[in-house]
């Protein structure tokens, strides 16, 4: 059913503040509102708004900047500007950051409540959307899994007998054999499937900066903490909390992991007060861990946590009887993404691919050769030489010209990918904002 | 006891409160000493602000009315809007409604007195309601339906739908 509307008001003028509190407290809207950007980022941190209306000149940090900071928080926020004057310069400027409209004081009551409409029906769709995609994704990692050798059908039989239980999975195999795949399928078998699937990237994880990703931190627990934030445990509650890259994480934050694992609880950086958590924790790595332990690189104690329940996932040099099967499914998916209509591969191709003596790759560098070839191959069949790139040696495309925007969406893949899914991170690597990487990954379908 | 308190207000006040009597069902007395508009005047605006009415009428209504309604003729604002038509606190005591905007002549037209009481009523209605705990309802019939143009005020009816009189019942009877 309908939601209530939850809105937050930040201007500095308290007469402002208060009769737009009367306003949409009338309309049966929850209201908060507040004074100054800190306030409205304290309010933001301790609880959830649909709807931001936002005074664009405030003494402290500018609206501009503010709007900025709450979409860091909640990058599907609908803010709304207000300016005193027709100010059409900062108005398009807060636009261009993501605002979804500016209104300027004052403004008909008509217009006001109709923008209000229209914004809470846009936030609804959002949510919607956004529970939706989940959803697709859910459905369609399940189905993902593409194989039928016996030791895929082991994998199958392994991720049926722990998905519903709450026992701690660690998932080992090379790159590209699809872990997060894994992941992601038991989580969305299990009871947790409703809650989210967080996931960490270990990879990226600095000692300095493990703490407070993985607790959080108060507001002022640092220089730069400005604002209350939730970490990955935190945020992984009743969920599922995946750590990947587990063989990738400092000796400080071995620590820290092995403290909240044992007692499910923590505190935010900064902060006292105690917090629990109920997650259930999936790791993966391509490293062997054992070893890793032997050589003194990673904690005994961690590792027998992390490794009650193991999932091996086979090379796909081991597996190669999936091989016609999984390059079916790629032809399909990237056919319907790229809208070419080809119905297979010609059986030269298929040859060539169930031939080729290794792939350091696994399944992720089939998927690659195969999708390059749906865009320079012509359809109905891929023949082998659409996959000419992946005999030549010294690795696939460095002598065929991809269209421009083919290598823009490989290369926001690969920044997605090296980011571990973190769009904030991935627009660093690019040297973009946060919207342009939105942008693309809305344009291109890309997978984060 | 519902009060009414007249600023400036060149209707006739002793009709909307026989129309309130009956539909309420209780006490409501105009008192006799209204206020004086000059300090809610914005001069830059030439408008009235209905924030300021509100917290004046909450500050020194007289202790007997559970609910206090001023009825102006001025033209009302807060201060992110162009207008309001009245404004009250939700669940409140205190409530104020103006004329001007339910006036034909200020939108050019020729006046209709009938048509005048029939709107004023029907917003008196509306911000009493909110002071009894009400919100904005989506029944098209029903008088706590938002009107942001005074048509809209036209096409809902003059009383509560079946599920805000529910709803505003138990404070209703506070007011007996
Ligand atoms: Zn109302
Ligand atoms: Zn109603």
């Amino acid at each position: 059913m309908t939601q209530r509307v939850s809105m937050l008001i930040v201007d500095d003028e308290p007469s402002v503040r208060d009769s737009l509190l009367q306003w949409f407290l009338q309309e049966g809207f929850r209201v908060e509102t507040a004074a100054e950007a800190m306030e409205a980022l304290e309010k933001m941190g301790n609880s959830n708004f649909d709807i931001v209306l936002l005074d664009i000149k405030m003494p402290g940090m500018d609206g501009i900047e503010l709007q900025g900071r709450l979409k860091e928080i909640d990058s599907q926020l609908v803010v709304i500007i207000m300016t005193a004057y027709a100010s059409v310069d900062t108005a398009i400027q807060a636009l261009k950051q993501g605002a979804y409209d500016y209104i300027t004081k004052p403004v008909d009551p008509d217009d006001l409540s109709r923008l209000i409409r229209n914004a809470s029906e846009q936030r609804r769709l959002l949510r919607e959307n956004l529970s939706l995609k989940e959803e697709i994704r859910s459905l369609v990692s399940t189905e993902q899994i593409v194989g039928k050798s016996p030791r895929m059908l082991e994998v199958f039989d392994a991720i049926r007998t722990v998905a519903q239980t709450d026992v701690t999975v660690m998932i080992q195999g090379a790159s590209g054999t699809g872990k997060k795949l894994v992941a992601r399928t038991i989580h969305s078998n299990s009871k947790r499937k409703y809650f989210p699937l967080i996931t960490l990237n270990c990879g990226a994880l600095t000692d300095a900066l493990a703490e407070s990703e993985l607790f959080g931190h108060e507001q002022g627990a640092f220089a730069g903490a400005r604002y209350r934030r939730k970490g990955k445990v935190e945020l992984a509650d009743r969920g599922t909390l995946f750590l990947d890259e587990i063989g990738n994480i400092g000796p400080k934050a071995q620590m820290d992991l092995l403290r909240v694992l044992e007692t499910r609880r923590f505190t935010r950086l900064g902060g006292n007060a105690v917090v629990e958590a109920d997650f259930r924790i999936i790791s993966a790595t391509a490293k062997d861990l054992e070893e890793a332990v032997k050589e003194g690189g990673f904690s005994e104690d961690l590792y027998y946590r992390l490794n009650v329940f193991n999932i091996r996932l086979p090379s796909l040099t081991q597996r190669a009887s999936d091989i016609p099967p999984l390059v079916d499914h790629f032809v399909e998916k990237f056919s319907v993404a790229m809208n070419k209509p080809f119905t297979g591969v010609s059986s030269g191709a298929m040859e060539l691919l169930t031939q080729k003596a290794s792939w350091p790759g696994n399944v992720r560098e089939l998927q690659n050769a195969v999708e390059r070839a749906v865009v320079v191959g012509r359809p109905p069949i891929i023949t082998a030489s659409d996959f000419a790139g992946l005999v030549a040696p010294g690795g696939p495309s460095a002598d065929v010209v991809l269209p421009l925007a083919e290598m823009e969406k490989r290369h926001i893949q690969l920044a997605l990918d090296k980011s571990g899914g973190n769009v904030s991170l991935a627009a660093r690597l690019l040297g973009v904002d946060k919207a342009t990487v939105y942008d693309k990954i809305g344009k291109y379908g890309l997978v984060y | 006891m519902i009060l009414l308190v007249p600023i400036d207000f060149p209707g006739d006040i002793d009709y909307l409160r026989d129309r309130l009597r009956k539909g309420f069902r209780t006490r409501v007395e105009v008192s006799l000493n209204g206020l004086d508009p000059k300090p809610f005047f914005n001069p830059d605006r030439r408008q009235y602000s209905s924030a300021s009415i509100i917290e004046r009428l909450e500050r020194d209504a007289e202790g007997a009315a559970s609910k206090v309604l001023a009825v102006t003729g001025l033209d009302l604002y807060i201060p992110i809007l162009t207008f309001v038509f009245g404004e009250a606190r939700l669940n409140g005591r205190c409530a104020v409604v103006s004329s001007y905007r339910l006036d034909n002549r200020s939108y050019g037209l020729p006046s209709n007195p009938s048509l005048l009481d029939k709107r004023l009523f029907k917003e008196s209605v509306h911000e009493l309601g909110h002071t009894l705990g009400l919100v904005h309802c989506n029944d098209q019939e029903c008088v706590m339906k938002s009107s942001t143009y005074v048509e809209e005020i036209d096409f809902k009816g003059s009383w509560f739908c079946r599920r805000c009189g529910d709803c505003c019942a138990p404070a209703l009877a506070g007011l007996k």
